[in-house]
């Protein structure tokens, strides 16, 4: 079954969208999809070093991904220049960075549409046993500090004062965020890799009445997409990172239609 | 002052500066189970950062923070705001910070008068429910010490009696420490064993009505807000319903209160009147109050 490369697709696709469900959920409580942004375009540098120091290409893309987040807490705290300006000083500095890096390694030969857009048809089945089990990982580890990091994203002020450790949970987050973009590089490319974490989020929130509600929805959503995508790109031959994408606005503006409005209405009554 | 057993929390000269500003300064600040602490002061006077202080949100710059073992607190904040992008009913709001057991909830949710509200999203809550929401929350926690930052904010001026005598009752149930920070100068629970006068440093402190009668104090506040300083005292004849009925003291129920009908006691004395002539509407004298204003619910 595996021998196939669009049965290993589907499998690789179905693995991210469990792991970007609830993930995608906190990055759109917390407004972090810039930052999401940041630490995807990082990856490029990410990929830039593992090729020049012929290092494991995910634990590379992971290490500047956590590199950069460390920096931008620290120049954060410094507090001279905005939030917003420093993401996207950081994000498109990593980018150029990269591809000046790649330019001087005339050696290789980099498929530049396939590390910015991804390349979910190559998935070998190491790469599945990589997402499977990093994601298991990062599933786990989500479901550990759920409740802390749930309390801290409505109120970070409220969860410090009842003990929670909103701090440890920022960072424990902020390493599963790396993580889950470095997994997720491969299925969809840096540029689309926000996208595939927060539009199921968005689109399930109409639905969802409680956060654990609108995580799971979300996970169904990202499926959908992948399935969507897939197909799609295979009907259509386009390719399959942004057609994924794609399915997913789909669904989005689908949510949006009255259809969605009626369903999201029964779901949130008020009161009795 | 009494001795008490040890304090839940102290500060001790403890100080918060911002580019180089006071924020607050020179806090001394104990709170003991049981006991309830209110800090009042102007805008700006540092009490949201006195209770941050003593909650430990804000590093001190100067000075000591100590608080007991294993201390459970609830806290109210002044202000959340719950974004639309979160989906939160009130019941699982109840449960934000920690499992909380569930009749603990319901039994909360009850006593604030919120209990019909446990489906709603809380997006759709008014202010006053809200504020109601977040004391349940807080009290479902069975907390040691409960830190109220202007508990009763947006809510209309019978649910500010509810609420403090709430508190009150909180207080002698499970015999927490409250740290209240009140917002209205002229009305201090009489249940409040101290209150500090806060004024970016503590300008006096002490009982209620010492604090009234002190110069600081007036100086302060002035000399109209200082005769005004009512302590609360309210002796309850009826309750209002969430339902909007109303029972009376000698267990009845009816859809409205009267004024006419004896359930009402006669006017307390003057040092207890609300000075700036809110509708008081158990305090009035009977046939004094207008027809039309009769509470509908």
């Amino acid at each position: 079954m595996l021998d196939d490369f669009f049965t290993r697709a589907l499998l690789a696709g179905i693995g991210v969208a469990l792991v970007a469900g609830p993930l995608g959920c906190i990055i759109v409580w917390r407004r972090l999809a810039y930052f999401g942004d940041t630490l995807s375009h990082a990856a490029v540098l990410g990929v830039a070093l593992a090729i020049m120091l012929d290092a494991n290409l995910t634990i590379s893309v992971f290490v500047v991904a956590i590199s950069v987040s460390c920096a931008l807490l620290v120049l954060q705290r410094r507090g001279s220049v905005s939030s917003d300006s420093l993401l996207g000083l950081m994000a498109h500095s990593a980018l150029a960075l990269g591809l000046v890096v790649l330019s001087f390694l005339t050696w290789v030969r980099i498929d530049l549409m396939a590390l910015l857009l991804g390349d979910i048809l190559a998935v070998s089945v190491n790469d599945l046993i990589m997402i499977y089990l990093g994601g298991g990982l990062v599933l786990g580890v989500l479901a550990w500090i759920w409740r802390p990091l749930f309390a801290a994203s409505l109120s970070p002020e409220l969860a410090a004062a009842e003990g929670l450790a909103p701090e440890r949970v920022n960072i424990i987050f902020m390493v599963l965020m790396a993580l889950v973009i470095a997994m997720a590089m491969k299925i969809v490319g840096v540029l689309l890799i926000t996208a595939l974490l927060i539009m199921p989020a968005v689109t399930a929130r109409r639905f969802a009445a409680g956060p654990e509600q609108m995580a799971l929805l979300a996970v169904a959503i990202g499926i959908l997409s992948v399935f969507g995508g897939l197909f799609g790109s295979l009907h259509w031959d386009t390719p399959t990172g942004p057609s994924i994408v794609v399915a997913g606005l789909v669904l989005f503006m689908l949510s949006m239609t009255p259809l969605g409005r009626r369903q999201a209405a029964v779901r949130s009554p008020k009161g009795e | 002052m009494l001795t008490r057993s040890e304090a839940l929390i102290s500060l001790t000269n403890a100080g918060v500066q911002r580019s180089r500003q006071w924020l607050v300064r020179g806090v001394d600040l104990k709170v003991h189970p049981g006991e309830i602490v209110t800090l009042i002061g102007p805008n700006g006077s540092g009490k949201s950062t006195t209770a941050k202080m003593a909650l430990g949100l804000l590093s001190l710059d100067e000075g000591a923070r100590a608080q007991s073992d294993a201390l459970v607190v609830g806290y109210v904040p002044q202000k959340l705001a719950i974004d639309w992008t979160l989906p939160l009913t009130v019941d699982r709001f109840m449960t934000l910070t920690g499992r909380v057991a569930a009749d603990a909830v319901s039994a909360a949710m009850t006593a604030t008068g919120v209990a019909h509200l446990w489906q709603a999203d809380v997006c759709t809550l008014s202010g006053g429910e809200f504020q109601r929401v977040m004391l349940a929350r807080a009290m479902a926690r069975k907390p040691d010490l409960l830190v109220l930052d202007e508990p009763v904010q947006d809510v209309d001026f019978n649910g500010e009696i509810e609420i403090y005598e709430l508190i009150q009752k909180i207080r002698e149930d499970v015999g927490c420490g409250v740290l209240l920070i009140s917002h209205d100068l002229h009305v201090v629970m009489a249940a409040t064993d101290r209150v500090l006068c806060l004024n970016g440093h503590i300008c006096c402190q002490g009982t209620p009505v010492a604090v009234a009668s002190s110069d600081e104090y007036q100086r302060l506040f002035g000399l109209r807000s200082a005769q005004s300083l009512a302590v609360y005292q309210h002796h309850h004849d009826h309750t209002h319903m969430p339902d909007g009925r109303v029972r009376h003291a000698d267990g009845s129920i009816t859809d409205h209160c009267h004024p006419d009908d004896g359930s009402h006691g006669a006017l307390p004395p003057a040092d207890h009147v609300r000075s700036d002539s809110a509708p008081l509407a158990a305090g009035r004298p009977a046939g004094e109050r207008p027809r039309k204003d009769q509470d509908a619910g």
